[in-house]
């Protein structure tokens, strides 16, 4: 293993390219482009051999990987999104099939109006989909994170796809010492691929056919079980890198000075290293708060959470996300984890940094401060007042 | 040589400069439209102009005229959906190759069978070039870019024999040939049913540089010396520029061949 000083995307591609993919194929949009080019550098100069191929369309790429995996092979792509909200109908298909396939989420802002900027409302538009989605504080466990990824999504009691979700431009194009894994290193912690059942003209399968009202609710079904189940296979996988590797970012969460907080901030993504600054500043000062990551936003850990918090007097959640016409959508399934239990803390939500707006240390204590001071509510925080009509 | 300034009427002349590079072509393809629209004196308020997404797809923005930004590859049928609610108003497409070939090449084709009148200006670059110069749908076999670092195995799309299966126009040009251009853009405009030109221009940053040309100028010298302009012949060569040849349409509409 050695340290280099490299771009996240970099790290990204040199990770998936030692995972020994069979099929990659992508379509380019800012900022997923470094991640896909430096794979077809890598396949062009013989250094991966895979096949990688250029297609049309985002919905072309995910359909490519789909076909691919059906026949057996390890299969990669990456987006963001209008890229990835155009592939969400075969995200679906793909989920639907049980067909392990990783894939980078590089998360990015929506149209309309168009912006290239950071924010996490791509993702979490699919969380319905049946893909296990991660997010990743740096670019260490990015790159870390798509190794595990393969590893979780083949498990033969799991089968279900992949998305690692890291933040476009802060991480994506941030150069940072990286421990990159070796070929030999992964070989021992990622065997090959294997599925139970593929695509053979010795045992002929359909995949996708159509299901009628006497059996597609089951397929359901058994989607959410596994996702209950490969909880535990989350978990076992961290526990084997950290075994192999020394480097432990969480299983399902990771929690930084919690045990003692009376104040927690819950969020996904690369702000929680931002919020960890925050936390030691105020640590310093004798106040008792600390940080909740949730490494996996699919399956949700209620449980992990529950244990985590049932403590604390109050959370913020902070999120880079809003579900239109209902607000804050982690802060809901928090709140959610309390549910029936015997107490619940004071629970407020913050909807920041939408299309890139700057996430300041400012920006954080303001969240503390308000939720110290009001009882619970959401609301949007870092507004232009002027672009409001002021108040 | 022109010199009439007529056409600026058609520009947001308090937004220029445009964010392209120096020395892209696109400034000179987003001329020559406004050229051709003053030449038919279009009326400014009953013309609209829908792009996609990518470098000329921002050309939309710097018309003084009602336009829409849609989704990548979409513009075709925001335009037609333009076209549908009001037929008086003149609707013309403005977008890059990977918007209209690649990405949103389905639509194209569908266009050409509805034989919808709106008229389409593609700014083919050859390259996918707001991303940062990935292989588009025209980029010539072998050529490298930064998805086909060893060169494109694949063959440049050849769309002008779409245009035919249904009697559409369809007109290759270049960012040198000037005075062809407008010609191309204004038999477009006039013509009753779906138009496409294909307006090739220089992207010098993300595609141009690469392949060694020292500047955008050496770009247009190669169009110079490569195209030869052969106006309605029935199909176009490789090295060729012009009109296709369409066959008259019978009174409903079809072609009448
Ligand atoms: C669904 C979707 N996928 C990818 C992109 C990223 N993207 C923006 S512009 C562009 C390509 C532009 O190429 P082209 O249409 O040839 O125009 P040019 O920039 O060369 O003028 C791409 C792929 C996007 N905006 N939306
Ligand atoms: S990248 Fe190429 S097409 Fe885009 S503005 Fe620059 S020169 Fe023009």
């Amino acid at each position: 293993m050695s340290t280099t000083f490299i771009e996240g995307s970099i790290a990204v591609a040199k990770t998936v390219a030692v995972s020994r993919p069979h099929v990659i194929s992508a379509y380019p949009i800012t900022p997923q482009t470094h991640i896909v080019e430096h794979l077809s550098e890598l396949v062009a100069n013989g250094e991966l051999k895979s096949e990688f191929v250029n297609v049309e369309s985002e919905h072309s790429a995910a359909s490519v990987v789909l076909g691919s995996s059906a026949t057996g092979a390890r299969t990669y792509t990456a987006t963001t999104s209008q890229g990835f909200l155009l592939m969400i109908e075969v995200l679906f298909n793909i989920a639907g099939m049980r067909l392990p396939v990783v894939m980078t989420c590089v998360n990015r802002a929506v149209s309309a109006p168009i912006n290239i900027w950071n924010d996490q409302q791509d993702s979490m538009t699919a969380r319905d989909s049946g893909w296990i989605q991660l997010y990743a504080e740096d670019n260490q466990e990015a790159s870390d994170m798509h190794l595990q990824a393969f590893k979780i999504a083949e498990n033969k009691d799991i089968m279900l796809p992949v998305m690692v979700c890291m933040d476009g431009f802060v991480l994506t194009h941030s150069f940072d010492p990286v421990e990159l894994i070796s070929q030999e290193q992964v070989d021992k912690f990622l065997p090959p691929f294997k599925p139970e059942y593929y695509l053979t003209p010795k045992n002929p399968l359909t995949f996708g056919t159509l299901v009628g009202p006497d059996g597609y609710m089951e397929t359901r079904y058994f989607i959410e079980k596994t996702m209950h189940a490969s909880l535990q296979v989350i978990s076992d996988v961290a526990a084997d890198f950290h075994n192999q590797f020394g480097r432990f970012q969480g299983g399902l969460i990771d929690t930084y000075k919690v045990e003692d907080a009376s104040l927690v901030l819950v969020a996904m993504g690369s702000i929680i290293g931002t919020i960890k600054d925050i936390v030691d500043e105020l640590r310093a000062k004798g106040q008792k708060v600390g940080v909740l990551k949730v490494r996996s936003y699919r399956p949700f850990p209620k449980d992990e959470i529950y244990k985590a918090l049932n403590h604390v007097k109050e959370i913020a959640v902070l999120e880079k996300a809003v579900s239109l016409g209902y607000g804050g959508i982690l802060v809901n399934e928090i709140k959610s984890v309390f549910y029936g239990k015997p107490k619940t803390p004071k629970i407020n939500g913050f909807i920041l940094g939408l299309g890139g707006r700057d996430i300041t240390v400012d920006t954080i204590h303001q969240t503390i401060k308000e939720t110290v001071k009001a009882s619970s509510e959401e609301k949007f925080i870092g507004l232009n007042e002027a672009l409001i009509g002021g108040k | 040589m022109n010199n009439d300034t007529n056409f600026k009427r058609y520009l947001k002349l308090d937004l220029l400069p445009t964010p392209w590079c120096p020395g892209c072509g696109n400034g000179i393809v987003l001329k020559t439209i406004c050229q051709a629209f003053d030449e038919l004196d279009l009326p400014k308020n009953g013309t609209v102009v829908v792009s996609g997404i990518g470098c000329a797809g921002r050309s939309a923005g710097f018309f003084d005229l009602d336009s829409v930004h849609t989704a990548h590859g979409r513009a075709i049928p925001v335009a037609e959906g333009i076209k549908y609610a009001n037929d008086a108003l003149n609707v013309v497409v403005v977008s890059g190759d990977g918007d209209l070939i690649g990405i949103g090449g389905n639509h194209l084709f569908q266009a050409i069978r509805r034989n919808t009148n709106i008229t389409v200006i593609c700014y083919a670059n050859e390259i996918y070039a707001m991303t940062g110069g990935q292989v588009s749908p025209i980029t010539p076999h072998n050529t490298k870019t930064l998805t086909t670092p060893n060169g494109n195995p694949d063959r440049p799309a050849d769309i002008q024999f779409l245009f035919k299966s249904n009697n559409c126009f369809f007109a290759r040009t270049t960012a040198y040939h000037l005075n062809h251009m407008r010609k191309c853009i204004v038999e477009a405009l006039k013509f009753k049913g779906f138009s496409f030109v294909e307006a090739r221009t220089m992207c010098i940053v993300n595609y141009g540089r690469r392949l060694g040309y020292k500047n955008s100028n050496e770009m247009l010298l190669h169009y110079k010396e490569f195209y030869k302009i052969n106006d309605y012949a029935e199909a176009l060569a490789e090295n060729e520029i012009g009109i296709i040849k369409s066959a008259p349409r019978s009174s409903d509409g079809f072609p009448s061949a």
